[in-house]
């Protein structure tokens, strides 16, 4: 008898499990595709010159307070993106730094802020939707009155983005969103608008990625032309010079200059563009001279996390199938087997 | 089948000792440090920082301490699915453990969030984000809180003499105990997929992706029935009573079967992803692996005839040694193995382990509370004192 239910059991649960494993290829989860709208940023490593306007106009542009990081606390001196400081541009150094972008005896400048990954893991970490992705522009955004403080986020980003005020009894995540409040007033990312030489730019993911692709092909040395600020497609930009074109401007709510132009010439880059591929993309593209990993960047597959995780809970809790036909087999042998007990009159709870 | 020879009854006796006392001190050291917390932030308290955000309150309190507590979820498993009545006296005490280490877990998780008034939030339409692990396991952690009160509500009505309100529940009481069969199941599989996410932060010696739910779920049971070894063990010492070792030692016995299917799936998965190799390289995420590997294969070794279950000492012994590899399955999991760049650190602050030994003093100190005022334990005759 013991060894009768004892085998049900066993058979109706992994009857169960099987039914919830069965459903598997319908949940698998693919990495999101990229918003077709989706803007973003193009960080040119070759183009920065490590000015760091970026970083005070972020202050600004986001009412971020100084952080200190020298003795004497003279002026604004983050050593990293943290709970006061969304962008932050470091130095790479090798050797005796003779020679700019290069990873033997040389340096280079590398931006960190947040990648406005294209399936990001803190939106599917999230358990109380603070952390979302725009669905038209990718924007990767974070609401404070929704979030519990409880940091997955934090600890999922493989690029440690979501950074938090631990100091503060009314702490907060800090993350870059790509100055989306300035978006109504027609304005674009701080950084980019205020990057001297277009290192960092801002645009449409598409209109970027065409950017990027243009620089690689150069051949080093190759004079060229290096747009500044917001790059916009070229059709964008015949309309708004055509006469007719004149509406276009406020149509599209444009309140700023566009793209200006700059003569230049092409540097040694790596043939990578950082961020098509990895981890699904991501809308902050990269060039470089010096190894992505060199500049504290993961090597991250094309897969992302995000996907991985939610086709696990999909397949385990996918409609609560799954969870509802366990309970079922449980609720019947357990039954059976809390009778049994009455019905020897025992005491039992 | 069952064997009710000696129905629960309440120990009585005295509630200040030396050691309640103590454990008193304990929780009330840990209820000021998180006061503190509330008026001036986890960093006045912590060591957390955004390279270690979680950091012991989350890796102990909830994920090792949960697992801890699953001894009413193994016995329920055994008792009321499997059908194995003469482990129910161990039900009740084993419930009670779980009924505390639960709700103390819960209630610290809310000192852990940077916001905990929004906490709310998780299980508010509109807020609630159902492709979280997280959502999963604070859901279902929260439902089996409310699950186990129900289940023990019997020993309550029992004392207070509501015969009638006893006999509606009991006439419910399975359904209850299926739910608290599978939301444990859920919950703790769950918080092995935490880490998922993570992907490549986690150390490949515990990135197991896919298999990281079977291989917590199957320690969450193990620890269940290591844990039930070593409080019926300790309250058999503690409140000098006869120990249960004719009981234990055919548990010891599934134990030993689960844990045997349990190494087995671990080294697979290792060999399988291929990560082995990095147990041998010179770092101190390999030594910690051959730790809780040792404490999960030692009592493989130690504990493998049927006479060597019936010895009490190495019952005991073996018992302590599975939830120490749980624990280190966990604690490596979860920050050992954690690698988030270079530059940071994280070892808890002194304030930080006082919460965590202050929860645990509050559990035991609960615990004796409530056995001594209720029908939990077996009524039996007091071993020689």
């Amino acid at each position: 008898m013991d060894r009768r239910t004892f085998f049900k059991a066993s058979l109706a649960g992994g009857t169960a499990l099987a039914a919830g494993a069965a459903s598997c290829p319908a949940q698998a989860r693919e990495t999101h595709p990229m918003p077709p709208e989706a803007v973003g940023l193009l960080f040119d490593s070759v183009l920065c010159v490590g000015c760091k306007a970026c970083v005070a106009a972020c202050k600004q542009a986001n009412g971020m307070p100084m952080e200190f990081s020298t003795k004497d606390q003279y002026w604004d001196t983050p050593l990293d993106i943290s709970g006061k400081t969304l962008n932050v541009i470091k130095a790479y150094r090798n050797g005796n730094m003779e020679a700019k972008d290069r990873e033997e005896n040389g340096f280079a400048f590398i931006k960190k802020s947040c990648m406005h990954c294209v399936d990001p893991s803190c939106v599917s970490a999230c358990p109380v939707s603070a952390m979302q992705k725009d669905a038209k522009t990718g924007v990767v955004t974070y609401d404070k009155d929704a979030c519990i403080g409880c940091r997955y986020c934090v600890a999922a980003c493989p690029f440690g983005v979501p950074r938090f005020t631990y100091d503060s009894p009314t702490p907060q995540i800090s993350k870059c969103q790509l100055c989306i409040h300035r978006h109504k007033d027609g304005k674009y990312a701080a950084c980019a608008e205020v990057c001297p030489t277009g290192a960092t730019l801002y645009g449409k993911v598409s209109v970027l990625r065409e950017e990027a692709k243009r620089r690689l092909a150069l051949k080093p040395g190759e004079k060229t032309e290096f747009p500044r600020g917001h790059l916009r497609a070229a059709e964008e930009k015949a309309l708004r010079g055509a006469p007719e074109g004149k509406g276009e401007q406020r149509r599209q709510g444009w309140q700023d200059d566009g793209a200006q132009r700059y003569p230049g010439v092409a540097g040694q880059y790596l043939q990578h563009v950082y961020g098509e591929k990895e981890f699904g993309g991501t809308q902050m593209l990269m060039l470089s001279g010096v190894s992505f990993q060199k500049l504290g960047y993961p090597d991250l597959p094309p897969r992302s996390d995000a996907a991985t995780s939610e086709t696990l809970q999909h397949t385990l809790y996918g409609g609560l199938i799954a969870p509802i036909a366990v309970l079922g087999a449980l609720t019947f042998i357990a039954r059976r087997n809390v009778k049994h007990e009455d019905g020897e009159g025992g005491q039992n709870g | 089948m069952a064997n009710h020879t000696h129905a629960p009854a309440p120990l009585g006796g005295s509630l200040f000792t030396p050691f309640t006392l103590l454990l008193g001190t304990l929780s009330a050291i840990a209820g000021v440090i998180l006061l503190y917390r509330l008026f001036y932030g986890l960093g006045a308290v912590t060591n957390l920082n955004d390279g270690y955000p979680w950091g012991i309150w989350i890796a102990y309190d909830v994920v090792v301490g949960s697992a801890f507590a699953c001894g009413g979820y193994a016995m329920a498993l055994l008792v009321y699915i499997f059908n194995k009545g003469q482990y129910h006296p161990l039900v009740r005490p084993a419930l009670l453990a779980s009924l505390f280490g639960y709700t103390l877990a819960g209630a610290s998780v809310i000192f852990d969030l940077g916001r905990w008034w929004n906490f709310w939030h998780i299980f508010w339409p509109g807020y609630a984000q159902v492709n979280s692990v997280m959502f999963e396991v604070a859901v279902c952690i929260s439902a089996y809180i409310v699950v186990m009160w129900i289940e023990f509500a019997p020993a309550f009505l029992e004392k207070w003499g509501l015969k009638d309100v006893r006999q509606k529940l009991n006439k419910l009481l399975f359904f209850f105990i299926a739910l608290g069969v599978l939301l444990p199941s859920m919950h703790q599989s769950s918080l092995g997929s935490l880490l998922v996410i993570f992907g490549e932060q986690i150390h490949p010696l515990w990135q197991s992706g896919m298999l990281l739910p079977l291989i917590y779920l199957m320690t969450a049971i193990l620890l269940g029935f290591a844990v039930v070894i070593f409080e019926a063990t300790l309250s058999s010492t503690g409140f000098r009573r006869q120990l249960e070792t004719p009981v234990l030692a055919p548990l010891a016995k599934l134990m030993y079967g689960l844990l045997a299917a349990y190494v087995v799936v671990r080294v697979l998965d290792l060999l399988l992803r291929g990560a082995l190799g990095s147990a041998f390289a010179a770092t101190w995420q390999a030594f910690w692996f051959w730790v809780e590997m040792a404490c999960f294969v030692v009592p493989l070794a130690t504990l493998a005839t049927d006479r060597a279950r019936r010895s009490a000492g190495r019952l005991f012994a073996g018992a302590v040694l599975l939830m120490l590899g749980g624990f280190l399955l966990r604690i490596n999991g979860f920050l050992v193995g954690y690698m988030t760049g270079e530059g940071w650190h994280y070892f808890p602050s002194l304030a930080e382990l006082m919460v965590t030994v202050g929860l645990i003093a509050f559990e035991i100190l609960a615990y004796i509370y409530i056995v001594r005022n209720y029908p939990v334990l077996p009524a039996a005759q007091p071993a020689t004192r």
